[in-house]
């Protein structure tokens, strides 16, 4: 076991620095100076309180869309429909965050928890038909994407407002921004970050701490030994889906409550859901591991808007971040060496 | 060349255990080499370095008297190394013979010949009596076949050196008495096996030389003809063994599990179990006796909930339990030692300790408003594993990391301790050692005597006939006979269980 979360540690962390090395050869191959490239990547994403700001803005909603992938996984499912549930979950906060007049203390959580049910329906489609009728989950949360995008832009235009583009901004006492952290970093921070941690927290305490949660796991390991322990298999591979559509609602409700205030028409996928399925990959499925992979995707993100000011295309981040996936989606390979290297070394 | 095979000062390390320890394995061309030893003293793990699938911390190993170094069993292939898992490695979803091919398929064009290799599966099945359906998929047939399908793999990879890891665990006497026609039909081919069984007598009957371990340590390697039953079991246990089960006579009491007319079908929708009765009572251990494949597993999957019954009725105390959920099925008053322990009986990637509370994990002391106490769940476990013997270097080991017979001894320990009145064993002693099996079979009498009814479901007729109180034999869905084991032996049950009517005089 002490090997296994040895290794669980270890992996993530050569393949980051693999990931880097392989961005500074290819930046020296086109003639960029890479230290030069990452002192502005560095810069971008923490060189002032304004930069920094901005990095957890954009780690936020990673956190959360990454404990969405993650928690489905640990169920034994694949959750590639949380970009839609992000969606649907902006919208719902940012409606109620529009439409209803309530003190804070209300309305908040109000706008919040509407994401979380908007999100968790949102799940709930793709598991249902799952347990029902065993039609696989990815195919059909593929569709529920787009679904999403489109039904989310025509409620926006045609029902929320008169044909706009966009939302009016939320009402304050819905809102997660604060002056104080607007004023101290000039940036868009705002206290999602704090409920992006809560619900990583949520996720290891449901999987790990609770009763459901060891079923949870247990149908996600062997359906067979879940049902002959007396498990209903099927009501549970509905309910993480649920919960982990609840988590990629509010993963929308940062957006729609905290950076942005509102929500526009989309002609495209934000992306923040399927970029959870990278965090929560890099995280090895685990929780903390969801938070320190959205950090690490939110960082060279942000970081990657400064490369520029180093001459370096920025694109050549999105390769770096594609790199460091791949040494960590080909963790097998590490592992291989890693053991082989031990057992030369007695 | 004296040894086709030479395994020397072998050491091979887990974390937290040393699992093989300075163990030398020499075989010579054409025997048939037992390797003996308890649950969990090392077998599978050495023959998993013999074919590459682990790296040992030291030693040497030498192929027909070259050093080689096997660094998967790509590798082992190449050198004549053919091996069947004590666990069947198996793509459910495939059908026999894709699996049989897999990774060498025939071609035709860029296209894999399916009817080539159909044939060519077909051929070799026949060739050594190795009963299959070419074109069934994995997840419909029974363990049997699987096992069978193993085999096949091996043989089509033209393998001459084969390592059978247990490969009598799971046959039925008859199949059992086919495998060592194969074997020794291989052996005449000039082949060579090293063959893992904690069957006694089975390596009297077709090997030549045995070599015994102990707690990862090699004890020696003796000469089958020069040796008895006895001096093995001692030698492997550092003990000596009963072979029969004392037990008083059964004080049976009320009936506990009551069937009438029972209709179960199998995954195919075809009908197994066909208008059967059957009644177990309190105090006592009905043996059901049976060729694999005559409805025996559908049956109980029936009683545990498992699988529909399309008619009839089953009961447990008087209360109606046909088609109940299994966990209503488990709080009526049922445990189940399930015959198919890697699909059923445990989820692997848990760790031992949360196994051991697979079914009860929602009540207290293990569960308290929907939070689990890990402590309280850790406790009972570590009793479980010491009463039980199950060794493992911790409770929090994964369950994946234990030994096949120490997984086995884990589930009982599970069931056996919940027993609340009606113990389900299906194939209790499946791939235990013989110190293990004396020491179940202590447990089921146990039960049976603190008044719980006992459904032992077994393929080892003398198992049977040594713990039963009375036996019902399945033959196609129905109990054709209920005999005393006192009043039979395995020639007679042997008969019936195939077939030959005894209505006459013997049934219900
Ligand atoms: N992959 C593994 N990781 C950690 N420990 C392991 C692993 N495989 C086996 N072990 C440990 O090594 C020891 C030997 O196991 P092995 O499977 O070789 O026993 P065995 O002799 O085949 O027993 P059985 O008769 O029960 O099959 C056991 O204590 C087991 O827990
Ligand atoms: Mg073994």
């Amino acid at each position: 076991m002490f090997a296994s979360r040895f290794y669980n540690i270890v992996i993530p962390v050569i393949s980051v620095i693999l990931g880097l090395i392989a961005g500074a050869i290819i930046m020296l191959l086109f003639g960029y100076n890479p230290i030069s490239g990452y002192a502005a990547l560095w810069n971008g994403a923490f060189g002032d309180l304004y930069f920094t700001g901005e990095t957890i803005v954009k780690v936020t909603p990673y956190i959360l869309s990454g404990v969405a992938v993650a928690f489905a996984f640990r169920t034994g499912l694949f959750n590639i429909g949380v970009e839609g549930q992000v969606f649907v979950g902006w919208l719902a906060a940012v409606w109620v965050g529009v439409a209803l007049d309530l003190p804070m203390i209300l309305h908040l959580p109000l706008a919040i928890l509407a994401a979380a049910v908007a999100g968790g329906l949102w799940g709930f489609v793709p598991g249902f038909l799952k347990a029902k009728f065993r039609v696989h989950e990815v195919i059909v949360s593929i569709m529920m994407n787009y679904i999403a995008l489109y039904t989310c832009n025509a409620i926006i235009r045609s029902v929320i407002t008169d044909n706009e583009d966009k939302t009016e901004n939320v009402a304050e006492s819905a809102s997660l921004a604060s002056e104080w952290l607007t004023q101290l970093t000039f940036s868009r921070l705002h206290y999602g970050f704090l409920i992006a941690l809560i619900g990583a927290f949520l996720m290891w305490f449901i999987l790990e701490k609770t009763t459901k949660g060891y079923e949870l796991r247990s149908v996600g390991f062997n359906q067979n030994a879940s049902k002959y322990a007396g498990m209903n298999v099927d009501r549970n591979i509905v309910l993480s889906f649920v919960i982990s559509g609840a988590f990629a609602g509010v993963a929308g409700a940062m957006q729609g409550l905290g950076t942005f205030q509102f929500m526009s028409v989309n002609s495209g996928f934000t992306n923040i859901g399927f970029d959870g399925i990278a965090v929560a990959l890099l995280g090895g499925n685990t929780a903390l591991g969801s938070v320190l992979g959205a950090f690490l995707f939110g960082t060279l993100k942000v970081g990657a808007l400064n490369m520029p000011s180093a001459g370096v295309p920025k694109e050549l981040v999105d390769i770096v971040v594609a790199l460091i996936i791949f040494f960590v989606a080909s963790s097998y390979i590490i592992r291989w060496f890693l053991q082989r290297s031990k057992k030369e070394g007695k | 060349m004296e040894y086709v095979i030479e395994m020397l000062n072998i050491r091979k390390e887990f974390p937290g255990i040393v699992a093989n320890d300075n163990i030398t394995l020499q075989v010579k061309p054409g025997e048939i080499h037992a390797l003996l030893g308890e649950n969990g003293a090392g077998k599978s793990t050495l023959m998993n370095v013999l074919f590459g699938l682990y790296q040992p911390e030291k030693g040497e190993i030498k192929v027909k008297g070259e050093p080689v170094n096997i660094t998967d069993p790509n590798v082992a292939n190449q050198l004549g190394i053919g091996m069947v898992h004590q666990h069947f490695m198996l793509v459910d979803t495939f059908t026999v013979t894709e699996n049989i091919i897999l990774g060498m398929e025939p071609k035709k064009g860029s296209k894999v010949d399916i009817k080539k290799a159909e044939k060519e599966v077909q051929e070799i099945s026949e060739r050594y009596g190795l009963r299959v359906d070419p074109t069934a998929k994995i997840q419909d047939i029974s363990v049997g076949m699987q096992q069978r399908v193993e085999i096949l793999k091996t043989l089509y990879r033209g393998a001459d050196i084969l390592i059978f890891d247990e490969p009598t665990a799971v046959l039925t006497p008859q199949e059992i008495h086919e495998l060592i026609q194969i074997m020794r039909t291989l052996i005449s081919e000039g082949k060579s096996i090293i063959l893992i069984t904690h069957k006694l007598k089975e390596i009297m009957e077709v090997c030549d030389r045995c070599t015994v371990i102990r707690k990862g340590e090699g004890i020696g390697t003796v000469n089958v003809s020069e040796t008895t039953t006895n001096e093995l079991a001692s030698l492997m246990v550092g003990r000596e063994v009963s072979f029969t089960t004392e037990k008083e006579a059964a004080q049976p009491k009320e009936d506990i599990l009551h069937i009438r007319n029972l209709r179960v079908k199998d995954v195919r929708g075809v009908e197994m179990v066909k208008n059967l009765d059957l009644d177990v009572k309190a105090g006592e251990i009905v043996g059901i006796a049976g060729v694999d494949g005559n409805g025996q597993s559908e049956l109980i999957e029936a009683i545990a909930g498992l699988r529909k019954s399309e008619a009839g009725s089953i009961s447990l105390k008087g209360n109606d339990i046909t088609n109940l959920s299994p966990r209503n099925v488990t709080e009526t008053g049922v445990s189940h030692i399930p015959q198919d322990r890697h699909k059923f009986g445990l989820v692997l990637d848990f760790p031992i300790g949360e196994n051991m509370v697979l079914q009860t994990y929602y009540k207290e002391p293990y569960s308290k408003n929907g939070i689990l106490n890990y402590k309280e769940i850790y406790k009972k476990a570590k009793g479980l594993i010491e009463e039980y013997d199950v060794r493992t270097p911790s409770e929090y080991t994964l369950a994946r990391a234990l030994s096949g017979g120490n997984q086995q001894k884990a589930i009982i320990g599970r069931e056996m301790d919940r027993v609340p009145d009606l113990l389900i064993a299906a194939q209790p002693t499946r791939g235990l050692d013989v110190g293990a099996i004396e020491f179940i079979h202590k447990k089921l009498i146990e039960a049976r005597d603190q008044g719980k009814a006992v459904l032992l479901l077994s393929f080892e007729l003398d198992e049977i006939i040594n713990v039963s109180d009375r036996i019902a034999v399945m033959f196609d869905g129905h109990i054709v006979a209920n005999v005393k084991p006192e009043e039979t032996t395995e020639q007679e049950l042997g008969l019936l269980m195939a077939g030959s009517k005894k209505q006459e005089e013997g049934e219900l």
